[in-house]
C-alpha cells in the first residue's frame, strides 16, 4: 500500500479544524474534469463531517495532457502568498468549465489581490518549486491519477464518492 | 515473469513504422519497459500519459523509459500523437506478443500484454519487476525506488 510522502508539513495548504483526526489530502490537477467532479464532493464531506476532517491539497498538473493545468497551480500558489489559496482553488474549480490562460487574472481581481504582486508571484520561483515539490510528492507517494486521495497518510483506492461512502461507514 | 537478476532477453521492435530499436544499443543507461494491454484506454490520467509527465524524473536517473503493447506501429503513432507522448511506444506486433512472452507478461487469453513493469540496470540484467493487477495503474514510485537505488550502487 502506498503511503504519503512527505507528510503533511507547514508548506501543506491545510482546511479545517487542526484537531481533525481524519486528514484528507488531495492530489489535484485543476483542468481534470475527475478532480472537477471531486469538487463539490469534497465541499460536501468537510460539511458533513465538520470538525471531524481536515483537507490538504497537493498539485498534480498533468502539463502535457492540460494545457492550462500548471498556469492554474502557479496561480494557486501565487494566491496563496496573499492568503487566500482555497478562494483561488474554490474559485478555478467552479470555473473550470472556461478555463483559459486570462482567466487566473479575472479571478484574482474578483478576489481582491494584489494584481501586480500576484503577476510578480506568477512567474517566482518559488512558486514554481512548490508545484514541483507536490508534483514529486505525488510519484514518490504512488499517485497514479488525479484525483488521487490519502486518508491519515494511506493511499485511498477511490473516488470522492467511495470516500464520502468510507467516512459514512468508519463514523457511523 | 522474469524476476531479478535475470538477463534481459534482448528485443528489436518498432517504435515507429520505420524505426526500429535494440534493447542491447542501450547498455550503460538504466531502462524501464512498461509492458501494457493496449492504446487508447479512455481516462485521462493514463499509465503511459502519467510517465509522460515524469520523464524529466527518470533522465535524473539515466534511464530510458519504453511502453511496449501489441499494438501496431501505426496505432502506437497515432496514439502517441494525440497524447503528445514523448518517449517511444514499441509494438509487439509481429510475430505478435513474443517480446512479452519472453519477459513473461503475455495473456493468452486476452491476446494483450499484462500491465507489468521492468527495471533494466545498465549492465543489462533486470534489477526489478513487478506486475499490476491489470485494472490497476500501478504509478511511478517503484520506478523511481530501484533507480534510486541502482544509483546508490
Amino acid at each position: 500500500m502506498s503511503t504519503l510522502k512527505p507528510e503533511v508539513g507547514t508548506k501543506d495548504h491545510v482546511q479545517g479544524s487542526s484537531d481533525a483526526s481524519i486528514t484528507i489530502v488531495e492530489f489535484g490537477d485543476y483542468q481534470c474534469p475527475h478532480c472537477g467532479n471531486a469538487y463539490p464532493i469534497l465541499k460536501e464531506i468537510e460539511e458533513t463531517f465538520g470538525d471531524q476532517v481536515k483537507l490538504v491539497f497537493r498539485n498534480f498538473p498533468l502539463r502535457e495532457a492540460h494545457e492550462f493545468a500548471y498556469a492554474a497551480s502557479l496561480a494557486a500558489e501565487a494566491a496563496a502568498l496573499q492568503d487566500k489559496f482555497w478562494e483561488m482553488h474554490d474559485a478555478i474549480y467552479e470555473n473550470q468549465y472556461r478555463l483559459e490562460e486570462g482567466l487566473f487574472d479575472e479571478l484574482a481581481e474578483a478576489l481582491g489581490l494584489d494584481l501586480d504582486q500576484f503577476a510578480a508571484d506568477l512567474s517566482s520561483e518559488g512558486v514554481k518549486e512548490k508545484v514541483e515539490s507536490d508534483f514529486e510528492s505525488g510519484i514518490r507517494s504512488g499517485v497514479n491519477g488525479t484525483p488521487s486521495f490519502y486518508v491519515n497518510g494511506t493511499k485511498f483506492d477511490g473516488g470522492a464518492t467511495d470516500l464520502y461512502a468510507m467516512l459514512k461507514e468508519s463514523t457511523e | 515473469m522474469l524476476e531479478k537478476g535475470t538477463v534481459a532477453p534482448d528485443f528489436e521492435l518498432n517504435a515507429t513504422p520505420d524505426q526500429k530499436i535494440k534493447l542491447k544499443d542501450f547498455l550503460g543507461k538504466n531502462v524501464i519497459l512498461a509492458f501494457y494491454p493496449a492504446d487508447w484506454s479512455p481516462v485521462c490520467s493514463d499509465q503511459m500519459a502519467l510517465y509522460n509527465e515524469m520523464l524529466k524524473y527518470f533522465t535524473k536517473h539515466n534511464a530510458q523509459i519504453f511502453g511496449i503493447s501489441v499494438d501496431s506501429g501505426w496505432c502506437h503513432m497515432a496514439f502517441s500523437n494525440d497524447r503528445k507522448l514523448h518517449f517511444p511506444l514499441l509494438a509487439d506486433f509481429e510475430p505478435k506478443g513474443s517480446v512479452s512472452k519472453a519477459y513473461g507478461v503475455y495473456d493468452d487469453e486476452l491476446g494483450e500484454s499484462k500491465r507489468a513493469l521492468f527495471v533494466i540496470d545498465k549492465e543489462g540484467k533486470i534489477a526489478w519487476s513487478y506486475l499490476s493487477p491489470t485494472a490497476v495503474n500501478p504509478g511511478a514510485d517503484g520506478i523511481l525506488d530501484v533507480l534510486e537505488e541502482l544509483e546508490k550502487g
